[in-house]
């Protein structure tokens, strides 16, 4: 395969990639807001949480509705193999975010403070679930799901195996500490507090995690191993624990010496090196272990339509996004939810 | 393969979550609207009472949005999950014209929506009044692509067939997107979502309007001039979306003979055909029974012409059929609230002309109980479009048995028992919120008066002390 239907499929990785990135990280912090309510229990702090979310959620997560857009109209193949394969966490997710979304709503609407600790409930566990799914649907690819003909030919149950469950928690742990990293930076007194506390404690988690996941995925597909110990590859590899334990230093640095953004930006950095590294692992696969990028791009015209109207538009979003993001800078405070 | 009660399964899931989505976004789009144009008036003229007004929807407003934002992101991934080889196929096409809507649509809507909910005191007036139109904005151009994306699937243009794999290949994206139907659709449904959103804006006020008569009050500015712009946009649009129905029902009789066919109830194709008022069409018999004739009227109304020849379904072979008695009453029940709906307008018109459109009982009593009949005409409308083109999901080239997801039996059960019970709590316990909501008055200073922005309930409720006594439930 040469030129354009060779390059555009791998074009569209980089970006499907990026927007992946971007959801992880914005809607990781609003699921992570979600599942410590199940540590503040205080009612005004549990509102500065939600407030400090409230104008940015809904754009968070549009990003994910683009991901399964893009699928659907460039990788197709990847789409309609993906999906029934993992039919149920998919499905458990979208349920979960659905009693996330509204209860965020609901909690404020209510009347009366049974309803809404059972709102809180469901915003509680409806983050949770939703990051274990999305945990659980990563794994699955990672994984790899039986094809035949080009189409799933596995069972409802395939994704369901060690691997996908420590995955799920490990999600659940990093998205929480997201959580409590933007909330470090964006709220102050005892929420700041707290959540300096508990960020410690998550990021323990999260290095396990990602210590147990890194040693864990070579040993799924014999191509993994391969891919990581041959020359450029690891030239990359190398620096990445490496990596992975300085930000581990500068995170607990920031919060010693109390620093507002450094341990968010530790934790995307985090982020931003399991995603990478994952991409490398499977790379050049959409649907492991059978099915490459091109086997299941849609046909160039269609690539290369949707190509023009992102990168012009993908620009301006940025843009936007940012600006309404800096209309409510600044530390939410119990003083100032947003007269 | 998917066997044929999971093939049902799957389409009653979706069936089932579409219609609930439908309606959000069909109320967002109107809502947006309406608050765009309280908004500005407000602006323009300083008269306070737009203000309220604008306070008062755009709680509803948080809300329908919400609501619609997580039951679309469901649809956006059931194609894949339900309909996946219909999703290897046409993905090429509808894909990307869904990724063209998430990028000018639902990213403008989701960034300025922040602004417009909760900026108010944070940017000046006219950027607010600014998010306030790109919000709106956004959810038309959302309308749009969607319909172009359920037009191109009613009447596929554009496309060529890639022999070796059976997909759709884009050939001409100008094409693909202004294809025949999209038009009619477009403005049928835009109408549509503006007159729900009216029905349900002059039933609220009408029900103060009740209230206040019998506490023996006169309704209040803010509820007389609800009133007033909703029975507007009944007197206006009403009679227009009559018009656009027709023109796209000839529209339908032109690409989708089969569909009118069964919409009518006839068999046979006739000159000088009657229209059926009432009857109950029996597929294994290809007989409507009991049916009620309109002599002459079936031509004229389809065919503008006496002798005009109309469509029968013996015309085509019992496979490619769609099961009439569904939308023959679906279609029905459009049609006649349809006709409610102008009735109701121009009975406005009358009062207001005599002077009596704020103090007619009947007038607000009926348009209380009309006040979900945009919806349920929305709804209609949808299940005789959808319905109709059956069986075919890409009509005349792919059907839709053929377009399924392979999922076994059980799955399906089990997550459609899911949907059900999820749908049914979670977006009952929004309608109960909502009927809340509505049933508290606006009322003057509508900010200081009520803490029922979101914003102003946040701060509320973190500084009970600083809040003025007031009691949650106004009146
Ligand atoms: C408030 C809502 C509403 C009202 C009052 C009407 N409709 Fe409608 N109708 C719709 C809402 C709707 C809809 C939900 O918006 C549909 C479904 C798909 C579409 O584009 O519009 C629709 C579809 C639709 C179709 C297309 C069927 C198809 O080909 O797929 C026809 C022929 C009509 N309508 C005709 C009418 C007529 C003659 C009306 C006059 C009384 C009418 N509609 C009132
Ligand atoms: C505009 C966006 C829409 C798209 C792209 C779309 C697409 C589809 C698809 C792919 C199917 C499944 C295949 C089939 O059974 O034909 C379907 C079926 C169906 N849809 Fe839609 N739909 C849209 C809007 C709606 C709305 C708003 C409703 C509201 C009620 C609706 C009602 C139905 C029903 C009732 C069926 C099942 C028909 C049957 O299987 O008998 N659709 N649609
Ligand atoms: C005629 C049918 C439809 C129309 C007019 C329509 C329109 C809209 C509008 C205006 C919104 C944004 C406003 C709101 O969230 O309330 C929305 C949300 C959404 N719709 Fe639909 N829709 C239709 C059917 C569908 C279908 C069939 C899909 C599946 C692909 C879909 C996917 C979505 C998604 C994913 C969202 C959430 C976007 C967000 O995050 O803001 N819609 N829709």
């Amino acid at each position: 395969m040469t030129g354009i239907a060779y390059w555009l499929p791998v074009i569209w990785s980089v970006i499907l990639a990026s927007a992946i990135m971007i959801y992880v990280v914005l809607d990781g912090f609003d699921l992570g807001i979600g599942m410590l309510f199940a540590v503040e229990r205080d009612r005004g702090r549990r509102d500065v949480m939600v407030n400090t979310i409230a104008p940015v959620w809904d754009g968070n997560e549009t990003w994910m509705v683009l991901g399964g857009a893009v699928l659907y109209g460039v990788y197709p193949g990847a789409y309609a193999t993906l999906l029934p394969a993992l039919y149920i966490p998919i499905l458990l997710m979208l349920l979960a975010l659905i009693f996330r979304g509204v209860a965020f709503e609901f909690r404020i609407l209510t009347r009366d403070r049974g309803t809404e600790a059972l709102w809180d409930l469901g915003f509680m566990i409806g983050s949770g679930l939703a990051a274990f799914c999305q945990g659980v649907i990563l794994a699955g690819v990672i994984q790899g799901v039986s094809v035949t003909n080009g189409a799933f030919s596995g069972g409802p149950l395939d994704w369901l195996t060690p691997f996908s469950v420590v995955c799920g928690l490990a999600v659940m742990c990093g998205y929480t500490l997201l959580g409590a990293c933007w909330l470090v930076w964006r709220t102050d007194d005892v929420l700041e507090q707290n959540c300096r506390r508990w960020a410690g404690v998550l990021a323990i988690g999260l290095f396990v995690s990602i210590a147990a996941v890194s040693f864990w995925t070579p040993t799924l597909n014999a191509p993994y191993l391969t891919r990581w110990t041959i020359w450029p590859n690891i030239a990359f590899v190398a620096p990445v624990p490496v990596l992975v334990v300085v930000l581990g230093f500068l995170f607990q640095r920031g919060l010693r010496q109390k620093h507002p953004l450094s341990p968010f930006l530790c934790t995307l950095g985090w982020f931003f090196l399991c995603l990478t590294g994952l991409g490398i692992t499977i790379w050049p696969y959409a649907v492991p272990p059978t099915l490459t990028l091109w086997d299941v791009s849609s046909p160039p015209k269609s690539q290369i339509f949707q190509l023009a109207g992102t990168a012009i538009l993908l620009p301006i979003i940025l843009a936007y996004t940012i600006y309404s993001y800096r209309v409510f800078r600044g530390k939410v405070t119990a003083a100032d939810a947003y007269h | 393969m998917t066997s044929a009660s999971a093939l049902l399964l799957a389409r009653f899931q979706f069936a089932f979550t579409v219609g609930f989505h439908i309606v959000f976004p069909a109320f967002s789009i109107g809502l947006a609207a309406y608050l765009a144009v309280l908004e500005g008036l407000w602006l323009k003229t300083g008269r306070s009472a737009y203000l309220d007004l604008y306070r008062y929807w755009i709680k509803v407003f948080s809300v329908v949005f919400a609501m619609g934002v997580v039951s679309g992101l469901v649809m956006s991934y059931e194609f894949g999950t339900n309909w996946s080889l219909f999703a290897r196929k046409a993905g090429p096409i509808l894909g990307v014209l869904l990724s063209y809507e998430v990028m000018t649509a639902f990213f403008l809507e989701a960034g300025f929506l922040g602004v417009m909910l909760f900026g108010m005191n944070k940017v000046g007036q006219r950027l607010h009044f600014f998010a306030t139109c790109v919000v709106s904005i956004g959810t038309l151009i959302s309308m749009t692509w969607i319909l172009a994306s359920n037009s191109w699937m009613q009447t596929p243009r554009g496309y060529t067939i890639d022999p070796a794999t059976g997909r759709f290949l884009p050939d001409d994206w100008l094409a693909i997107i202004f294809n025949p139907s999209f038009p009619y659709r477009l403005v049928h449904m835009g109408m549509a979502s503006f007159l729900s959103v009216a029905f349900v804006v002059g039933g609220t006020a009408a029900w103060h309007m009740l209230r206040a008569r019998r506490h023996g009050k006169l309704p209040s500015e803010q509820i007389r001039l609800m009133f007033s712009m909703a029975m507007w946009m009944a007197t206006i649009v009403a009679p227009l979306q009559i018009l656009a129905g027709d023109a796209h029902g000839l529209n339908t009789l032109k690409y989708q003979p089969v569909k009118i066919a069964a919409m009518e109830g006839d068999w046979e194709s006739e000159g000088r055909a009657p229209e059926l008022l009432f009857g109950i069409p029996n597929m294994k018999t290809e007989h409507t029974d009991y049916a009620i004739r309109l002599p002459l009227a079936g031509s004229l109304i389809l065919t503008h012409s006496l002798d005009g020849k109309v469509p029968g379904m013996k015309d085509f072979p019992r496979d490619q059929r769609p099961p009439s008695p569904v939308i023959f009453f679906s279609f029905r029940i459009m049609i006649a609230l349809g006709m409610l709906m102008a009735a109701t307008g121009l009975l406005s018109l009358y009062m207001r002309w005599r002077g009596r459109l704020y103090v007619s009982p009947f007038l607000h009593r009926l348009a209380l109980i009309m006040a979900p009949a945009g919806f349920i005409a929305l709804l209609c409308g949808w299940v005789t479009t959808e319905v109709g083109r059956q069986p075919w999901t890409v009509y005349g080239l792919l059907r839709t048995e053929q377009s399924v997801s392979p999922i076994m039996l059980p799955s399906m059960a089990i997550s459609m028992t899911a949907f059900v019970i999820v749908y049914v709590f979670v977006f009952g316990s929004g309608l109960v919120i909502l009927m809340r909501m509505l049933s508290r008055q606006p009322v003057a200073d509508e900010h200081d008066a009520s803490q029922e922005t979101p914003a102003d309930i946040l701060a509320a409720r973190s500084h009970p002390e600083t809040v003025l006594q007031r009691p949650r439930d106004g009146v």
